[in-house]
């Protein structure tokens, strides 16, 4: 099926004065309606210059963008903004109008689309509350936190009743705890309006969290995309590998090259718990059907998309054919299995 | 000495400067204004970029900005006398006021409305908001704060720059000053309307700081 947002062959060249820059090359997505699709990849890889691409405010050197069925690069400036008016944006730093109240604000793209001031604010006082700002509506910007910034960010992008929202690093400014609360806002919106969103993180945490499908893009280059579910699983690239596995962090880094040498020539695997088999003893039960101990190198259950899921680093026996009956063990309770050596790469 | 009609006088030319300043400041406003957010609007950097149109303005705004007052006071006297009929007084050198001040003001409107946060007007952008509502419900919005401390700065400027153009007769409290302390000596009266002019200016300052401070949202 043809997605709300279809974008092919996108290539975006940047002419500068020290020569010709690549920020994106021939980008291929399909996002369906109602998906909460997270672009992911490190600074510089290209994710806001392909965000400003889905809404042409970036114009793509090649390749096409188009909204349910309808090529943005074949629009009139005017077809253009009015298709932009219903592709709603919200960005890192807020972009408020510091001169304008919190209410004036949510107003504003309803004002530029010539709605009368009475219906605005109506409508605005509607949307302070969805965003949970009602007490706010006359404050200024400088006087509301990162959070409450983004809050009313998002209350003035669902304004114009947009059907897809397109977030570049909206949670990228705040502190763990307020980055939950809005990526929740943010869930709730698409359960609730079936608002297509598109989320734009250098975060794997956030991708975790709340969405259901992924691209990586790494050097202007789309490496990986599917389902967060099974790129979790089964990540194929390098970049994604190392996105999942070791995460950022130093201590992660720290923690693999332990595990690699705990590894060295031992049969390691790793297993993918899914659904809610986390929750069955099937460790436990293996050890005890076995009699033979395994070894927990790694463990780590995290949660995507809403259903607990985790993934351990397993070492087993030396005996081989111990492996082999283990390994079958673990599939037949719908685990997904690989060998794990020289996989932390 | 201070005569009733010296009052007289001193009170006329404290009326003219004003009369001159402050005409001359909206005048300056109505051609430096819409100059100034052309300037920024059509700048390579600017939401609608256009070499032909921004490098004619610029060029323009350089030519009048380097000319000194008094010189360009003479040189447009042609177009005074066509305009208000005569070639000094206070009416006539509004005209003169007017285009020094315009392309100074162009200037600092230009400078204002480029420092308005970039990401809100990609903001205003990605809702679909054209180059004019841009312009209008964004920009000027944002710029208001910096736009009046500029105006502020304009008004003294002009003030001082009606004063010189006492040189050659153009009524105010400058003309004052010229008439009675450099060509009759007398220095008092020329103190006198040099006190007059700072206190105008002190006067527009405070005015114009407290007035941009309070319209200002970003603080507290
Ligand atoms: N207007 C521009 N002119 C020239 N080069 C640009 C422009 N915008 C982006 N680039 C270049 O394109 C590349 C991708 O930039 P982009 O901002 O899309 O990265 P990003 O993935 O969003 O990074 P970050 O996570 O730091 O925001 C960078 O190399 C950047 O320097
Ligand atoms: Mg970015």
């Amino acid at each position: 099926m043809a997605g709300i947002i279809e974008v092919q062959n996108l290539t975006k060249v940047f002419e500068t004065k020290e020569g010709e820059v690549e920020a994106l090359q021939d980008i291929n997505l399909s996002i369906q309606a109602g998906d909460i699709y997270g672009i992911i990849g490190m600074s510089g890889a290209g994710k806001s210059t392909l965000v400003r691409c889905l809404n042409f405010l970036e114009r793509p050197t090649e390749g096409t963008v188009e909204i349910e069925g309808r090529d943005l690069g074949a629009m009139t400036e005017m077809e253009l903004r009015w298709q932009r008016s219903q592709i709603a944006m919200i960005f890192q730093h807020f972009n408020l109008l510091m001169q304008k109240n919190v209410i004036d604000n949510i107003c504003f793209p309803l004002v530029i689309a010539g709605m009368k001031k009475k219906e605005a604010r109506a409508k605005a006082e509607e949307l302070l509350h969805i965003v949970g700002m009602e007490e706010k509506a006359r404050a200024y910007p400088s006087q509301l936190s990162g959070g409450q910034k983004q809050r009313v960010a998002i209350a003035r992008a669902l304004a114009g009743s947009p059907k897809i929202l397109l977030c570049d690093e909206a949670t990228s400014a705040l502190d763990p705890q307020t980055t939950q609360s809005i990526l929740s806002l943010l869930k709730e919106i698409n359960t609730k309006y079936g608002i297509t969103i598109v989320i734009i993180t250098h975060e794997m945490a956030v991708v975790r969290e709340i969405c259901s499908h992924v691209a990586i893009i790494s050097k202007g280059h789309l490496v990986e995309q599917g389902r967060v579910f099974d790129i979790f699983s089964h990540p194929q690239t390098k970049e994604a590998k190392k996105l999942i596995i070791g995460g950022n962090e130093e201590a992660n880094l720290n923690l693999e090259s332990r595990q690699r040498e705990q590894m060295k020539g031992k049969s390691c695997i790793r297993i993918v718990f899914s659904s809610n088999s986390s929750f069955e003893p099937v460790i436990a039960n293996m050890v005890l059907k076995f009699g033979q101990p395994v070894n927990i190198l790694k463990a780590d259950t995290k949660n995507v998309e809403g259903i607990a899921r985790g993934e351990m680093i397993l070492q087993l026996p030396e005996d081989e054919q111990m492996q082999e009956s283990m390994k079958e063990y673990l599939k037949e309770r719908g685990l997904a299995v690989e060998e794990a050596e020289g996989y932390v790469d | 000495m201070w005569t009733k009609e010296i009052m007289m006088i001193l009170l006329e030319g404290v009326g003219n400067t004003l009369y001159m300043t402050l005409v001359s400041t909206f005048f300056g406003y109505l051609l430096g204004l819409p100059m100034g957010i052309t300037l920024a609007v059509t700048d390579k950097n600017g939401i609608r970029p256009n070499r032909i149109i921004y490098k004619i303005l610029d060029v323009t705004a350089n030519i009048v900005r380097s000319i000194p007052f008094l010189i360009l006071l003479i040189l447009i006297m042609p177009l005074t006398l066509l305009i208000v009929g005569k070639t000094y007084g206070p009416s006539a050198t509004i005209v003169s006021l007017t285009f020094a001040a315009a392309p100074f003001i162009a200037r600092m409107v230009e400078s204002s409305i480029n420092e308005v946060d970039k990401g809100v007007i990609e903001a205003a952008q990605s809702m679909g908001a054209g180059t004019f509502t841009i312009i209008w419900r964004v920009m000027l919005v944002e710029a208001r704060t910096s736009i009046l401390v500029g105006a502020t700065i304009a008004i003294g400027t002009i003030l001082g720059y009606s004063a010189m153009a006492g040189v050659i007769g153009g009524g105010g409290l400058g003309d004052i000053a010229i008439r009675y302390g450099y060509y009759r000596y007398q220095t008092d009266i020329m103190f006198a309307t040099v006190i007059l002019l700072v206190v105008l200016v002190q006067v527009f300052q405070t005015i114009g700081m407290k007035l941009s401070g309070r319209l200002d949202k970003r603080k507290r």
